[in-house]
């Protein structure tokens, strides 16, 4: 047993948060926020050459081979940093999954393209109907003998105006039970059968889409994985995806934390600093106590992605989502009653990571699917 | 990183779990909690227990062996600490002040006599020790000791009262914070003395607590002649050693009690399945599913942070942020799975042990009442939020405080 991070780990640490301030700073950020694409060649280039896009592919694809639980610390600062574009979808859904599930074929066309920088993907999931369960998949892909043919309407498709290819989770046999049901296929774009509409999202640092798939024809090579077991490609996928999303959270509680105390170091009412006051001490305090804990959480999921059974992975994938996404957004809610009036200024930064904050909860299983998936495992 | 055992300390976890197996007290059941019908019998139990403990191998794991230990490391010490909480906290709770706070102090701060004299003792079971600290003056500003202790003749002369003794009724020694110079700033006048029970002149009456039970004391003190060999440190160390009696509870209190709360969730997953609620088993509620899970997202918690904390530890390092939330969070999760516990069983919740119809014979109506000391006992959440604040966080001591310090 050793839960402290290793020398390199440290070091890829200082590396990122270094190359971050420099290369994404909340200038940067609050000008993609407002941008339609969402973030610029430039710095996606530099994240590529900084191998950040290859840490998690396999050696035979340009890739780095790293453990998952490094993958984490970087995107614990990049949370930190509220970094914004397309790094989550293409890295830790599209690559992810064809890691996961795809042919050697499959990966040599999109894996290498992906660790230099010069392919994006990602994952289409959720539907009009879904809620907040990432299981409920109703799109239709059937098979006409020779192709099989999409239809059907996805939400909340994360960065896919940027994307060469989408993976798409349809049903491709009727059964209740999805686990035997579900199909990923992976969709090149552009494709004039796919349209695409930007919703209007409160986090402007990832960006959202509508994507209607009006009779999308796909040959059978662009099947990911399994025939009708997309699902059980998809689940693994989908948990570090959800411990991905922790280590966001935990980076953004972080931050939001240290401006709240360092604010009340400085703020002078009633003749003193209002961090002396104890209701102020005591919600940095608090916000203290759970920033700690959710990293804690964080560490145990994102170790167990690699190294625990099963079982284990997925408790400790859904234990985390539901609670370290939860810590981000009250962490970033108390950080802005500290900061008072000026918390809640467009002008201070804080309400930036409230937003990304809350999208992160609601992203991929919210804090009660979660649960209940825990309670599934534990008790039937 | 890694949060699982190496080979080697999993064989060794697993050789104690069969040798605690066939060394438990007769009846004992593994499952929930248990309790006693005295504490005369709470306290042999305890020293029984100790004793086999002891003599197999299993005391003191980190501790030099001249002391009585196994020169082993706190990780195989916490392997036998979380193990034992899982199965039998009852057995150990009597020892909480002894392997808590007076061994690891005298370890630490004692003298080569008081080491070979006191530890080996209190890892066989022979001695209970007691946590005289608190004063009805000197609560959370424990500084504020008043209890005085004046050397003469080769002996500490003490006189004064001490309030919630833990453990008092039973223990034979007592870590006694006393002041010997009232003229010298507060903090600076206060020493450590460990004092024998059964000296003349003690006086130890029950305090009731909530549950009904008298875990802890009022101590009366009138002339009690404590040897001046029995000092820790130097005249005036008092508040310093103090300090560090109160830090080490912290470092191993996260894996312990993630350990009880374990067994209690189980319980909880069992009371879910027999418990009906409109006629259906309560574990099909959707609301109580929610509860059950973050219980367990709780325990993992405080199991993934103290091991985290336990790993700087195990590195030679000091407890370090993470060692500092310890106290409060296992307090504070400890009494939401109570609370989470109660509240499943209804107008059920009622009923006390012993009560026809009480649910897995009262054990969590105890649990719940005895949970609210918790933030309490070992410093209050709120003064550890003080300790965050101003420690860790950096932010400024009011205003108050500040000029207090500035009169010392
Ligand atoms: C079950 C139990 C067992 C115990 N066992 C022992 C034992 O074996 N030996 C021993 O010496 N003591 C023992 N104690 C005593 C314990 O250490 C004290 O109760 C504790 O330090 C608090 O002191 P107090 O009860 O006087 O409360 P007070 O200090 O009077 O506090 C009352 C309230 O005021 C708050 N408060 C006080 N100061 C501040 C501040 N600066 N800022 C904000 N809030 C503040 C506290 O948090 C609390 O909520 C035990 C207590 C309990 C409940």
């Amino acid at each position: 047993m050793d839960v402290t991070l290793t020398r390199e780990q440290t070091e890829i640490v200082r590396q990122v948060r270094r190359f971050l301030d420099n290369e994404s700073p909340m200038k940067y950020v609050r000008a993609m926020f407002d941008d339609q694409r969402g973030f610029s060649d430039r710095l996606w280039a530099g994240i590529a050459e900084m191998g950040w896009t290859a840490m998690r592919l396999p050696e035979e694809f340009s890739g780095l081979n790293m453990p998952f639980v490094d993958l984490c610390l970087v995107l614990e600062e990049m949370g930190r940093a509220l970094l914004p574009g397309p790094f989550f979808s293409t890295v830790l859904l599209a690559a992810d999954a064809l890691v996961q599930a795809g042919t050697p074929a499959q990966k040599a066309k999109y894996l290498p393209g992906i660790a230099e920088g010069k392919i994006r993907g990602t994952l289409a999931l959720y539907e009009p109907d879904s809620g907040a369960d990432p299981g409920y998949v109703r799109m239709a892909a059937e098979f006409n003998g020779n192709e099989f043919v999409l239809s059907g309407t996805k939400l909340f498709v994360p960065d896919v105006q940027c994307a060469n290819f989408i993976v798409v989770a349809a049903r491709t046999a009727p059964a209740c039970d999805s686990t035997k049901a579900i199909s990923l296929f992976c969709v090149d774009l552009p494709d004039e059968r796919v349209s695409i509409a930007p919703l209007r999202t409160m986090d402007g640092t990832r960006k959202l889409f509508a994507v209607e798939f009006r009779d999308v024809r796909v040959g059978e090579e662009s099947v990911l994985g399994q025939l009708h077991e997309g699902w059980s490609s998809l689940r693994p996928v989908l948990q570090r995806a959800q411990v991905g999303i922790c280590a966001d959270s935990v980076g953004a509680a972080q931050k939001s934390m240290e401006m709240a105390a360092d604010y009340a170091k400085i703020r002078i009412q009633f003749d003193q600093p209002i961090g002396a006051y104890q209701a102020v001490k005591h919600r940095c305090a608090q916000m203290f106590e759970a920033v700690e804990s959710a990293r804690s959480l964080m560490y145990w999921a994102a170790w167990a992605q690699d190294e625990a059974d099963p079982q284990e992975a997925a408790l400790a994938a859904s234990s985390a989502k539901s609670y370290c996404c939860e810590v981000g957004t009250s962490v970033s809610t108390s950080a802005i009653q500290v900061l008072g009036a000026t918390g809640f200024s467009w002008e201070h930064d804080i309400h930036l990571f409230l937003k990304r904050a809350k999208a992160n909860e609601m992203v991929l299983g919210d804090p009660v699917y979660h649960r209940e998936q825990v309670a599934l495992i534990l008790a039937g | 990183m890694d949060f699982r055992l190496t080979p080697a300390q999993e064989e060794f976890g697993k050789g104690f779990t069969a040798w605690l197996e066939k060394n438990l007290p007769e009846n004992w059941d593994t499952s929930r909690h248990n309790t006693f019908d005295s504490w005369e019998k709470e306290a042999e139990a305890h020293r029984r227990f100790n004793k086999r403990l002891f003599d197999a191998g299993y005391a003191g794991m980190h501790y030099p062996k001249e002391y009585g230990g196994q020169g082993k490391t706190l990780m195989e010490e916490v392997i036998v600490l979380e193990t034992l909480a899982s199965t039998c906290f009852e057995l150990k709770i009597a020892g909480i002040i002894t392997f808590g706070m007076a061994v690891p102090t005298i370890f630490v701060c004692g003298t080569e006599e008081q080491k070979r004299e006191f530890i080996s003792k209190a890892l066989d079971g022979s001695h209970i020790w007691c946590q005289g600290f608190s004063e009805p003056n000197a609560g959370s500003d424990v500084v504020n000791v008043s209890t005085r202790a004046v050397k003469e003749n080769g002996h500490y002369i003490v006189n004064g009262q001490k309030i919630w003794t833990s453990f008092a009724h039973i223990a034979d020694y007592c870590i006694l914070l006393v002041r010997t110079d009232p003229k010298a700033p507060k903090h600076k006048g206060l020493s450590y003395l460990l004092m024998d029970m059964k000296l003349p002149g003690i006086d130890v009456r029950p305090i009731t607590q909530i549950t009904g039970a008298s875990e802890f004391n009022e101590v009366f003190m009138e002339d009690v002649r404590v040897p001046a060999e029995m000092l820790v440190g130097r005249e005036g160390d008092g508040w310093r050693i103090a300090i560090t009696t109160l830090m080490f509870e912290r470092a191993v209190g996260d894996a312990v009690m993630g350990g009880l709360f374990v067994r209690n969730i189980r319980n909880m997953i069992h009371m879910a399945r027999h418990m009906k609620r409109s006629g259906r088993p309560i574990i099909q509620d959707p609301v109580f599913r929610q509860q059950l899970a973050q219980a367990y997202i709780d325990v993992k918690i405080l199991k993934s942070h103290g091991y985290r904390a336990l790993s700087q530890l195990l590195k030679g390092g000091l407890p370090g942020p993470e060692g500092s939330i310890s106290k409060l969070l296992w307090s504070e999760s400890n009494q939401r799975i109570c609370e989470r516990a109660l509240n499943m069983q209804g107008p059920s919740s009622q009923l006390m042990r012993g009560s026809p119809w009480a649910i897995q014979d009262g054990m969590w109506q105890h649990l719940f009442l005895r949970s609210k000391g918790n933030t309490i006992e070992a410093g209050t959440s709120e003064i550890q939020r003080n300790i965050i604040g101003e420690r860790v966080l950096g932010l400024p001591k009011d205003i108050s405080r500040v000029s207090r310090q500035k009169e010392i």
